[in-house]
């Protein structure tokens, strides 16, 4: 028999997919059980596919631009001719 | 050198291999690949965009400087991502001159793992907004994770880096990452609910 608090603990692991088949069932019983760990467990679901559905911030071109001058500076501090050829804007 | 295929399957071994002769251009690749990436890493940690602005440019000049040193045994990804973690510890240190930032911290095991919010969401809750407003959204909600879960949930779940990957960046034991990262989504979740539930609608109608 699974407590609410007992669920909770085990969230990570059911949520990573690290039980044993055995623990999940009941895990899983418990859920059909209980509405509360229910919307918990879909929630968090869904709270993690939210994010990771993000997609990274677009870099302003400025800095873009600020960064590949500064690398090649370094660049050419150890080889004058090193990144000639470099465009400091994006393709 | 281990092969470092990244997730999308792009095979970035020879592309380091040239970058590590000093090939600049094969560098800058790299750098468009990953700089969205770090950017936001270190707008999560730090919570500002010129400390990010900083970060970014510091994690590849010292990526570029000690790329000698990538043992290539761990993904190319994994090690500038070390590096802009560091970065940005160090940054948040120098902010908060007076007290030291630990990751080490002791946290409270007990009652804040129980939700108090307790709300069926819609199925596709970001679609009721727009990038920008969700954006927003997403991160007004990390900025309020206090830095020992911040740090954790960005690595894990934005940046989606193993537990072992995470546990050895931040210098934590991979339970200690488990837990936090536990609590982190608890609280993100619990945060998020107000925009996220369905409208008109509680736990005792839905069921």
């Amino acid at each position: 028999m699974i407590t609410c608090k007992r669920f909770l603990e085990e969230l990570e692991a059911y949520l990573d997919e690290q039980t044993t088949p055995e623990l999940r069932t009941q895990l899983e019983h418990h859920l059909s059980e209980c509405p509360n760990c229910w919307v918990i467990t879909d929630t968090t679901k869904k709270t993690i596919k939210v994010y990771r559905g993000m997609d990274p911030y677009p870099i302003p071109c400025e800095l873009h631009n600020k960064l590949l001058v500064a690398l090649t500076r370094v660049a050419r501090s150890r080889n004058p001719a090193v990144g000639e050829e470099l465009e400091t804007h994006r393709p | 050198m281990a092969s470092t295929t990244s997730p999308a399957g792009f095979n970035e071994t020879p592309l380091v291999a040239q970058a590590r002769k000093g090939d600049l251009s094969a560098f800058t690749q790299l750098v468009e690949k990953y700089e969205g990436k770090i950017f936001r890493l270190a707008r999560h940690i730090t919570n500002s965009q010129e400390d990010a602005e900083d970060i970014l440019q510091e994690t590849f000049l010292k990526a570029y400087e000690h790329l000698g040193e990538f043992q290539g045994n761990s993904k190319f990804y994994t090690w500038i991502v070390r590096i802009a973690v560091n970065e940005s510890l160090m940054k948040l240190r120098k902010r908060k001159s007076d007290r030291t930032v630990s990751l080490d911290e002791q946290i409270d095991t007990g009652e804040d793992v129980i939700a108090r919010e307790i709300a069926v969401w819609e199925d596709n809750p970001e679609d009721q907004y727009s990038q920008t407003e969700l954006r927003e959204i997403l991160d007004e909600a990390v900025k309020s994770l206090p830095p020992i879960f911040r740090s954790v949930f960005v690595l894990r779940d934005i940046e989606e880096l193993s537990s072992e990957e995470t546990a050895e960046i931040l210098g934590l034991t991979v339970p200690a990452v488990k837990s936090r990262l536990l609590r982190a989504r608890l609280k993100l979740r619990e945060k998020l609910t107000r925009y996220f539930k369905r409208k008109g609608d509680d736990i005792f109608d839905y069921l």
